[in-house]
Protein backbone atom coordinates (compact mmCIF):
# COMPACT_ATOMS: atom_id res chain seq x y z
CA UNK A 1 0.00 0.00 0.00
CA UNK A 2 2.74 2.43 1.04
CA UNK A 3 4.65 1.54 -2.09
CA UNK A 4 1.62 2.35 -4.26
CA UNK A 5 1.11 5.65 -2.46
CA UNK A 6 4.78 6.51 -3.06
CA UNK A 7 4.42 5.68 -6.77
CA UNK A 8 1.28 7.82 -7.11
CA UNK A 9 2.98 10.61 -5.18
CA UNK A 10 6.03 10.47 -7.51
CA UNK A 11 3.76 10.80 -10.56
CA UNK A 12 1.89 13.68 -8.91
CA UNK A 13 5.15 15.45 -7.98
CA UNK A 14 6.60 15.14 -11.48
CA UNK A 15 3.35 16.26 -13.15
CA UNK A 16 2.92 19.29 -10.89
CA UNK A 17 6.56 20.26 -11.46
CA UNK A 18 6.04 20.16 -15.23
CA UNK A 19 2.85 22.24 -14.96
CA UNK A 20 4.95 24.83 -13.14
CA UNK A 21 2.19 27.06 -11.80
CA UNK A 22 -0.25 27.11 -8.89
CA UNK A 23 -2.89 24.38 -9.33
CA UNK A 24 -6.19 24.52 -7.43
CA UNK A 25 -8.33 21.39 -7.18
CA UNK A 26 -11.63 21.58 -5.36
CA UNK A 27 -13.26 18.67 -3.54
CA UNK A 28 -17.02 19.02 -3.18
CA UNK A 29 -17.68 16.33 -0.62
CA UNK A 30 -17.29 16.68 3.14
CA UNK A 31 -16.29 13.05 3.46
CA UNK A 32 -13.40 13.68 1.05
CA UNK A 33 -12.37 16.74 3.10
CA UNK A 34 -12.17 14.66 6.26
CA UNK A 35 -10.44 11.72 4.55
CA UNK A 36 -7.81 14.04 3.04
CA UNK A 37 -7.04 15.70 6.38
CA UNK A 38 -7.22 12.56 8.49
CA UNK A 39 -4.86 10.60 6.27
CA UNK A 40 -2.31 13.42 6.26
CA UNK A 41 -2.44 13.55 2.44
CA UNK A 42 -2.08 17.34 2.44
CA UNK A 43 1.43 17.07 3.82
CA UNK A 44 2.41 14.87 0.84
CA UNK A 45 1.18 17.29 -1.81
CA UNK A 46 3.56 19.22 -4.04
CA UNK A 47 4.07 22.88 -3.07
CA UNK A 48 2.15 24.21 -6.07
CA UNK A 49 -0.92 21.97 -5.60
CA UNK A 50 -3.62 23.39 -3.40
CA UNK A 51 -6.78 21.56 -2.38
CA UNK A 52 -9.84 23.73 -1.86
CA UNK A 53 -12.68 22.40 0.28
CA UNK A 54 -15.81 23.41 -1.59
CA UNK A 55 -19.50 23.33 -0.73
CA UNK A 56 -19.58 19.61 0.04
CA UNK A 57 -20.88 19.55 3.58
CA UNK A 58 -24.70 19.79 3.61
CA UNK A 59 -24.83 21.36 7.05
CA UNK A 60 -22.31 24.02 6.00
CA UNK A 61 -24.15 25.09 2.85
CA UNK A 62 -27.59 25.23 4.47
CA UNK A 63 -28.74 28.85 4.62
CA UNK A 64 -29.00 30.79 7.86
CA UNK A 65 -32.71 31.33 7.17
CA UNK A 66 -33.34 27.57 6.93
CA UNK A 67 -31.61 27.09 10.32
CA UNK A 68 -33.75 29.85 11.85
CA UNK A 69 -36.92 28.27 10.40
CA UNK A 70 -35.96 24.95 12.02
CA UNK A 71 -35.42 26.68 15.37
CA UNK A 72 -38.79 28.43 15.15
CA UNK A 73 -40.55 25.16 14.35
CA UNK A 74 -38.78 23.56 17.33
CA UNK A 75 -40.63 26.00 19.61
CA UNK A 76 -44.00 24.56 18.64
CA UNK A 77 -45.50 22.23 21.22
CA UNK A 78 -47.60 20.41 18.65
CA UNK A 79 -44.59 19.22 16.65
CA UNK A 80 -41.64 16.84 16.94
CA UNK A 81 -38.45 17.78 15.09
CA UNK A 82 -36.69 14.71 13.70
CA UNK A 83 -33.19 15.54 12.53
CA UNK A 84 -29.91 13.96 11.52
CA UNK A 85 -27.38 14.53 14.30
CA UNK A 86 -25.28 16.83 12.09
CA UNK A 87 -27.82 19.64 12.42
CA UNK A 88 -28.08 19.68 16.20
CA UNK A 89 -25.30 22.16 16.97
CA UNK A 90 -25.67 24.58 14.04
CA UNK A 91 -26.19 28.05 15.50
CA UNK A 92 -29.07 30.24 14.40
CA UNK A 93 -30.33 33.59 15.66
CA UNK A 94 -31.92 31.93 18.68
CA UNK A 95 -29.36 29.35 19.81
CA UNK A 96 -29.27 25.90 18.26
CA UNK A 97 -31.34 22.72 18.45
CA UNK A 98 -28.85 21.57 21.06
CA UNK A 99 -29.64 24.49 23.35
CA UNK A 100 -33.34 23.74 22.93
CA UNK A 101 -32.81 20.05 23.52
CA UNK A 102 -34.19 20.24 27.05
CA UNK A 103 -37.46 20.20 25.19
CA UNK A 104 -38.53 16.65 24.55
CA UNK A 105 -39.66 17.40 21.01
CA UNK A 106 -36.23 17.27 19.34
CA UNK A 107 -35.17 13.80 18.29
CA UNK A 108 -32.03 12.70 16.52
CA UNK A 109 -32.67 10.04 13.87
CA UNK A 110 -30.32 7.98 11.72
CA UNK A 111 -32.77 7.59 8.87
CA UNK A 112 -35.91 9.11 7.38
CA UNK A 113 -37.54 5.77 8.26
CA UNK A 114 -36.96 6.49 11.96
CA UNK A 115 -38.69 9.85 11.52
CA UNK A 116 -41.67 8.15 9.91
CA UNK A 117 -41.77 5.65 12.76
CA UNK A 118 -41.88 8.57 15.24
CA UNK A 119 -44.95 9.86 13.41
CA UNK A 120 -46.64 6.45 13.77
CA UNK A 121 -45.82 6.35 17.48
CA UNK A 122 -46.97 9.94 18.17
CA UNK A 123 -50.29 10.40 16.37
CA UNK A 124 -51.13 13.56 18.36
CA UNK A 125 -47.99 15.41 17.14
CA UNK A 126 -46.77 16.44 13.69
CA UNK A 127 -43.33 15.04 12.97
CA UNK A 128 -41.20 17.41 10.87
CA UNK A 129 -38.22 15.67 9.30
CA UNK A 130 -35.32 18.09 8.72
CA UNK A 131 -34.44 16.82 5.27
CA UNK A 132 -30.99 18.14 4.44
CA UNK A 133 -28.30 16.57 2.30
CA UNK A 134 -27.10 16.18 -1.23
CA UNK A 135 -28.18 13.62 -3.81
CA UNK A 136 -26.92 10.71 -1.68
CA UNK A 137 -29.42 11.49 1.06
CA UNK A 138 -32.43 12.75 -0.95
CA UNK A 139 -33.72 9.30 -2.01
CA UNK A 140 -34.21 8.34 1.66
CA UNK A 141 -36.46 11.39 2.15
CA UNK A 142 -38.38 10.57 -1.02
CA UNK A 143 -39.03 6.99 0.11
CA UNK A 144 -40.35 8.23 3.48
CA UNK A 145 -42.72 10.69 1.79
CA UNK A 146 -44.01 7.99 -0.57
CA UNK A 147 -44.52 5.61 2.34
CA UNK A 148 -46.33 8.28 4.36
CA UNK A 149 -48.71 8.77 1.44
CA UNK A 150 -49.19 5.03 0.83
CA UNK A 151 -49.90 4.37 4.53
CA UNK A 152 -51.96 7.58 4.99
CA UNK A 153 -49.69 8.90 7.74
CA UNK A 154 -51.01 12.44 7.93
CA UNK A 155 -48.87 13.73 10.82
CA UNK A 156 -45.57 13.50 8.91
CA UNK A 157 -43.92 16.14 6.77
CA UNK A 158 -40.44 17.13 5.63
CA UNK A 159 -38.68 20.49 5.52
CA UNK A 160 -36.73 19.93 2.33
CA UNK A 161 -33.34 21.61 2.28
CA UNK A 162 -32.01 19.04 -0.20
CA UNK A 163 -29.40 20.46 -2.54
CA UNK A 164 -27.92 19.57 -5.92
CA UNK A 165 -24.15 19.47 -6.41
CA UNK A 166 -23.85 20.25 -10.13
CA UNK A 167 -25.67 23.65 -10.06
CA UNK A 168 -23.36 24.71 -7.19
CA UNK A 169 -20.29 23.71 -9.22
CA UNK A 170 -21.61 25.74 -12.15
CA UNK A 171 -22.21 28.74 -9.87
CA UNK A 172 -18.68 28.51 -8.48
CA UNK A 173 -17.15 28.37 -11.95
CA UNK A 174 -19.27 31.31 -13.07
CA UNK A 175 -17.88 33.43 -10.21
CA UNK A 176 -15.37 36.03 -11.41
CA UNK A 177 -12.78 35.29 -8.73
CA UNK A 178 -12.85 31.54 -8.95
CA UNK A 179 -9.48 29.85 -8.96
CA UNK A 180 -10.70 26.31 -9.60
CA UNK A 181 -8.73 24.28 -12.15
CA UNK A 182 -10.53 20.97 -11.65
CA UNK A 183 -12.90 19.02 -9.42
CA UNK A 184 -12.34 15.93 -7.33
CA UNK A 185 -15.93 14.74 -7.64
CA UNK A 186 -17.91 13.18 -4.80
CA UNK A 187 -18.05 9.38 -4.52
CA UNK A 188 -21.41 8.66 -2.95
CA UNK A 189 -23.32 11.47 -4.65
CA UNK A 190 -22.05 9.88 -7.86
CA UNK A 191 -23.31 6.45 -6.74
CA UNK A 192 -26.79 7.97 -7.08
CA UNK A 193 -26.51 10.46 -9.98
CA UNK A 194 -23.79 8.61 -11.93
CA UNK A 195 -20.49 10.13 -12.99
CA UNK A 196 -22.11 11.13 -16.28
CA UNK A 197 -23.83 13.96 -14.38
CA UNK A 198 -20.55 15.89 -14.33
CA UNK A 199 -20.14 15.81 -18.12
CA UNK A 200 -21.73 19.27 -18.42
CA UNK A 201 -18.99 20.73 -16.19
CA UNK A 202 -16.28 19.20 -18.38
CA UNK A 203 -17.94 20.29 -21.61
CA UNK A 204 -19.27 23.73 -20.62
CA UNK A 205 -16.35 24.88 -18.47
CA UNK A 206 -13.46 22.79 -19.75
CA UNK A 207 -12.50 21.54 -16.28
CA UNK A 208 -11.38 17.97 -15.50
CA UNK A 209 -13.86 16.10 -13.30
CA UNK A 210 -12.71 12.86 -11.71
CA UNK A 211 -14.74 10.82 -9.20
CA UNK A 212 -12.86 9.21 -6.32
CA UNK A 213 -13.67 6.90 -3.43
CA UNK A 214 -12.45 7.75 0.05
CA UNK A 215 -9.34 5.65 0.44
CA UNK A 216 -6.14 7.79 0.55
CA UNK A 217 -4.45 5.87 -2.29
CA UNK A 218 -7.42 6.42 -4.58
CA UNK A 219 -7.57 10.11 -3.71
CA UNK A 220 -3.89 10.61 -4.53
CA UNK A 221 -4.27 8.62 -7.78
CA UNK A 222 -7.22 10.84 -8.66
CA UNK A 223 -5.18 13.98 -8.03
CA UNK A 224 -2.42 12.55 -10.25
CA UNK A 225 -4.98 11.82 -13.00
CA UNK A 226 -6.36 15.38 -12.78
CA UNK A 227 -2.86 16.91 -12.92
CA UNK A 228 -1.97 14.73 -15.90
CA UNK A 229 -5.00 16.12 -17.74
CA UNK A 230 -4.07 19.69 -16.78
CA UNK A 231 -0.51 19.15 -18.02
CA UNK A 232 -1.84 17.90 -21.35
CA UNK A 233 -4.38 20.75 -21.49
CA UNK A 234 -7.22 18.26 -21.45
CA UNK A 235 -10.47 18.19 -19.53
CA UNK A 236 -11.95 14.71 -19.21
CA UNK A 237 -14.62 12.96 -17.22
CA UNK A 238 -13.48 9.87 -15.32
CA UNK A 239 -14.29 7.74 -12.33
CA UNK A 240 -11.68 5.86 -10.35
CA UNK A 241 -14.39 4.61 -7.97
CA UNK A 242 -15.42 1.79 -10.29
CA UNK A 243 -16.40 -0.56 -7.48
CA UNK A 244 -19.33 1.64 -6.58
CA UNK A 245 -20.00 4.30 -9.24
CA UNK A 246 -21.38 3.77 -12.75
CA UNK A 247 -21.92 6.32 -15.49
CA UNK A 248 -25.72 6.17 -15.11
CA UNK A 249 -25.86 5.88 -11.31
CA UNK A 250 -28.76 4.36 -9.39
CA UNK A 251 -31.70 4.77 -11.75
CA UNK A 252 -34.27 3.44 -9.26
CA UNK A 253 -33.20 6.10 -6.75
CA UNK A 254 -33.25 8.83 -9.44
CA UNK A 255 -36.83 7.85 -10.45
CA UNK A 256 -38.07 7.88 -6.85
CA UNK A 257 -36.56 11.34 -6.34
CA UNK A 258 -37.97 12.64 -9.64
CA UNK A 259 -41.40 11.34 -8.69
CA UNK A 260 -41.46 13.35 -5.42
CA UNK A 261 -39.24 16.38 -5.98
CA UNK A 262 -38.63 19.12 -8.53
CA UNK A 263 -35.72 21.57 -8.78
CA UNK A 264 -36.42 24.96 -7.23
CA UNK A 265 -34.22 27.99 -6.60
CA UNK A 266 -32.02 27.29 -3.61
CA UNK A 267 -30.31 29.48 -1.01
CA UNK A 268 -26.72 28.51 -0.22
CA UNK A 269 -24.45 29.87 2.43
CA UNK A 270 -21.70 31.77 0.66
CA UNK A 271 -23.12 31.25 -2.80
CA UNK A 272 -26.49 32.95 -2.27
CA UNK A 273 -29.43 32.11 -4.49
CA UNK A 274 -28.75 29.56 -7.23
CA UNK A 275 -31.38 28.78 -9.82
CA UNK A 276 -32.76 25.22 -9.74
CA UNK A 277 -30.25 24.07 -7.14
CA UNK A 278 -32.54 22.78 -4.39
CA UNK A 279 -35.29 20.20 -4.38
CA UNK A 280 -38.84 21.01 -3.32
CA UNK A 281 -41.68 18.51 -3.03
CA UNK A 282 -43.98 18.38 -6.06
CA UNK A 283 -47.54 19.67 -5.80
CA UNK A 284 -49.00 16.16 -5.45
CA UNK A 285 -46.97 15.69 -2.28
CA UNK A 286 -47.63 19.16 -0.85
CA UNK A 287 -49.47 17.65 2.11
CA UNK A 288 -46.07 16.38 3.28
CA UNK A 289 -44.29 19.67 2.65
CA UNK A 290 -43.53 21.47 5.93
CA UNK A 291 -43.03 24.78 4.07
CA UNK A 292 -46.62 24.58 2.77
CA UNK A 293 -48.12 23.07 5.92
CA UNK A 294 -46.78 25.89 8.11
CA UNK A 295 -46.92 28.55 5.39
CA UNK A 296 -43.20 29.35 5.50
CA UNK A 297 -40.90 30.56 2.72
CA UNK A 298 -37.14 30.34 2.76
CA UNK A 299 -35.55 33.70 1.96
CA UNK A 300 -32.06 34.96 1.43
CA UNK A 301 -30.53 35.73 4.78
CA UNK A 302 -27.78 37.71 6.40
CA UNK A 303 -24.89 35.62 7.51
CA UNK A 304 -23.28 35.70 10.94
CA UNK A 305 -21.22 38.87 11.51
CA UNK A 306 -17.49 38.32 11.05
CA UNK A 307 -17.96 34.70 9.94
CA UNK A 308 -16.27 33.94 6.62
CA UNK A 309 -17.69 30.43 6.10
CA UNK A 310 -19.15 31.61 2.79
CA UNK A 311 -15.74 32.49 1.38
CA UNK A 312 -14.28 29.24 2.74
CA UNK A 313 -17.03 27.28 0.96
CA UNK A 314 -16.25 29.01 -2.33
CA UNK A 315 -12.55 28.21 -2.01
CA UNK A 316 -11.70 31.94 -1.87
CA UNK A 317 -9.95 31.79 1.50
CA UNK A 318 -8.59 29.07 3.75
CA UNK A 319 -10.10 28.73 7.24
CA UNK A 320 -7.08 30.23 9.04
CA UNK A 321 -7.57 33.46 7.05
CA UNK A 322 -10.80 34.13 8.97
CA UNK A 323 -10.10 36.28 12.03
CA UNK A 324 -12.52 34.23 14.16
CA UNK A 325 -10.79 30.92 13.36
CA UNK A 326 -9.44 29.15 16.45
CA UNK A 327 -10.08 32.29 18.50
CA UNK A 328 -13.78 33.12 18.82
CA UNK A 329 -14.74 30.12 16.68
CA UNK A 330 -13.72 26.64 17.84
CA UNK A 331 -15.39 23.21 17.67
CA UNK A 332 -16.47 23.59 21.31
CA UNK A 333 -17.99 27.01 20.69
CA UNK A 334 -18.55 27.26 16.95
CA UNK A 335 -19.67 30.52 15.32
CA UNK A 336 -20.12 29.27 11.77
CA UNK A 337 -21.35 25.98 10.34
CA UNK A 338 -17.99 25.00 8.81
CA UNK A 339 -16.72 24.69 12.38
CA UNK A 340 -19.84 22.87 13.63
CA UNK A 341 -19.91 19.94 11.30
CA UNK A 342 -17.11 17.42 11.61
CA UNK A 343 -17.09 17.49 7.80
CA UNK A 344 -16.68 21.25 7.66
CA UNK A 345 -13.44 22.68 6.32
CA UNK A 346 -12.87 24.81 9.45
CA UNK A 347 -13.39 21.87 11.82
CA UNK A 348 -10.97 19.74 9.76
CA UNK A 349 -8.36 22.54 9.75
CA UNK A 350 -8.79 23.01 13.47
CA UNK A 351 -8.50 19.31 14.25
CA UNK A 352 -5.74 18.32 11.89
CA UNK A 353 -4.10 21.64 10.99
CA UNK A 354 -1.27 21.65 8.49
CA UNK A 355 2.34 21.81 9.40
CA UNK A 356 4.22 24.59 7.73
CA UNK A 357 1.07 26.56 7.10
CA UNK A 358 0.22 29.92 8.50
CA UNK A 359 -2.47 28.88 10.92
CA UNK A 360 -3.00 29.31 14.60
CA UNK A 361 -3.57 25.70 15.35
CA UNK A 362 -0.07 24.31 15.43
CA UNK B 1 -22.71 13.35 5.78
CA UNK B 2 -22.54 11.31 2.61
CA UNK B 3 -20.69 8.62 4.52
CA UNK B 4 -21.77 5.13 3.48
CA UNK B 5 -20.80 1.83 5.05
CA UNK B 6 -20.32 -1.45 3.17
CA UNK B 7 -22.44 -4.19 4.73
CA UNK B 8 -23.63 -7.69 3.84
CA UNK B 9 -27.33 -8.51 3.66
CA UNK B 10 -27.90 -11.33 6.14
CA UNK B 11 -31.69 -11.23 6.35
CA UNK B 12 -34.12 -9.96 3.75
CA UNK B 13 -37.91 -9.73 3.76
CA UNK B 14 -39.44 -7.57 1.06
CA UNK B 15 -37.30 -4.42 1.13
CA UNK B 16 -36.44 -4.75 4.82
CA UNK B 17 -32.98 -6.11 5.46
CA UNK B 18 -30.67 -6.80 8.35
CA UNK B 19 -27.10 -6.10 7.31
CA UNK B 20 -23.74 -6.85 8.89
CA UNK B 21 -20.74 -4.51 8.82
CA UNK B 22 -17.66 -5.65 10.71
CA UNK B 23 -19.84 -7.68 13.09
CA UNK B 24 -22.27 -4.81 13.73
CA UNK B 25 -25.80 -5.66 12.68
CA UNK B 26 -28.39 -3.08 11.83
CA UNK B 27 -31.54 -2.49 9.78
CA UNK B 28 -31.41 -1.20 6.23
CA UNK B 29 -33.89 -0.96 3.41
CA UNK B 30 -33.28 -2.15 -0.13
CA UNK B 31 -36.00 0.03 -1.74
CA UNK B 32 -33.35 1.79 -3.86
CA UNK B 33 -31.71 -1.50 -4.91
CA UNK B 34 -34.74 -3.65 -5.70
CA UNK B 35 -32.77 -6.62 -7.05
CA UNK B 36 -30.52 -6.92 -3.98
CA UNK B 37 -30.32 -10.48 -2.70
CA UNK B 38 -29.41 -12.25 0.50
CA UNK B 39 -25.60 -12.33 0.83
CA UNK B 40 -25.03 -9.25 -1.36
CA UNK B 41 -22.54 -6.63 -0.27
CA UNK B 42 -24.08 -3.17 -0.42
CA UNK B 43 -23.19 0.40 0.59
CA UNK B 44 -25.58 1.67 3.25
CA UNK B 45 -26.27 5.39 3.68
CA UNK B 46 -28.85 6.84 6.10
CA UNK B 47 -30.59 3.49 6.46
CA UNK B 48 -30.76 2.68 2.74
CA UNK B 49 -28.64 0.46 0.50
CA UNK B 50 -27.61 2.82 -2.31
CA UNK B 51 -25.33 0.67 -4.45
CA UNK B 52 -23.54 -2.64 -4.69
CA UNK B 53 -19.92 -2.88 -3.70
CA UNK B 54 -17.32 -5.57 -4.39
CA UNK B 55 -15.47 -7.62 -1.77
CA UNK B 56 -12.18 -5.79 -2.20
CA UNK B 57 -13.68 -2.32 -1.86
CA UNK B 58 -15.69 -3.41 1.19
CA UNK B 59 -12.59 -4.86 2.84
CA UNK B 60 -10.58 -1.70 2.16
CA UNK B 61 -13.32 0.53 3.61
CA UNK B 62 -13.72 -1.67 6.71
CA UNK B 63 -9.95 -1.48 7.26
CA UNK B 64 -10.14 2.31 6.97
CA UNK B 65 -12.96 2.41 9.53
CA UNK B 66 -10.97 0.25 11.98
CA UNK B 67 -7.95 2.54 11.58
CA UNK B 68 -10.15 5.56 12.29
CA UNK B 69 -11.62 3.84 15.36
CA UNK B 70 -8.09 3.07 16.59
CA UNK B 71 -7.07 6.67 15.98
CA UNK B 72 -10.10 8.02 17.81
CA UNK B 73 -9.44 5.66 20.71
CA UNK B 74 -5.93 7.04 21.13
Amino acid sequence: MLNKINQAQDILDATCKSIGRQINIMEVCGTHTVSIFRSGLRSLLPENLRLLSGPGCPVCVTSQDYIDIVLELADRDDCIIATYGDMIRVPGKAGSLETKQSKANIRVVLSSEDALQLAKENPDKTVIFIAVGFETTTPASAVAVKEARADSIENFCILSGHKLVVPAMRALLSGKNNKIDAFLCPGHVSAIIGYGAFREIVEDFNRPCVVAGFEPLQIIETLAEICKQLLENKAELKSLYGAVVTEQGNITAQKIVEDCFEPIDGYWRGLGKIEASSLGLKREYSKYDAFKRFNITEKSSEEIKGCRCGEVLCGLIEPHECSLFAKKCTPIKPVGPCMVSSEGACAAWFKYGRQGNNNDNR
Amino acid sequence: MCLAIPARIIELEGDKAIVDAMGNRFKAKTTLLPDAKLGDLVLVHAGFAISRVDEEEARKTWELFSEIEDLNAE
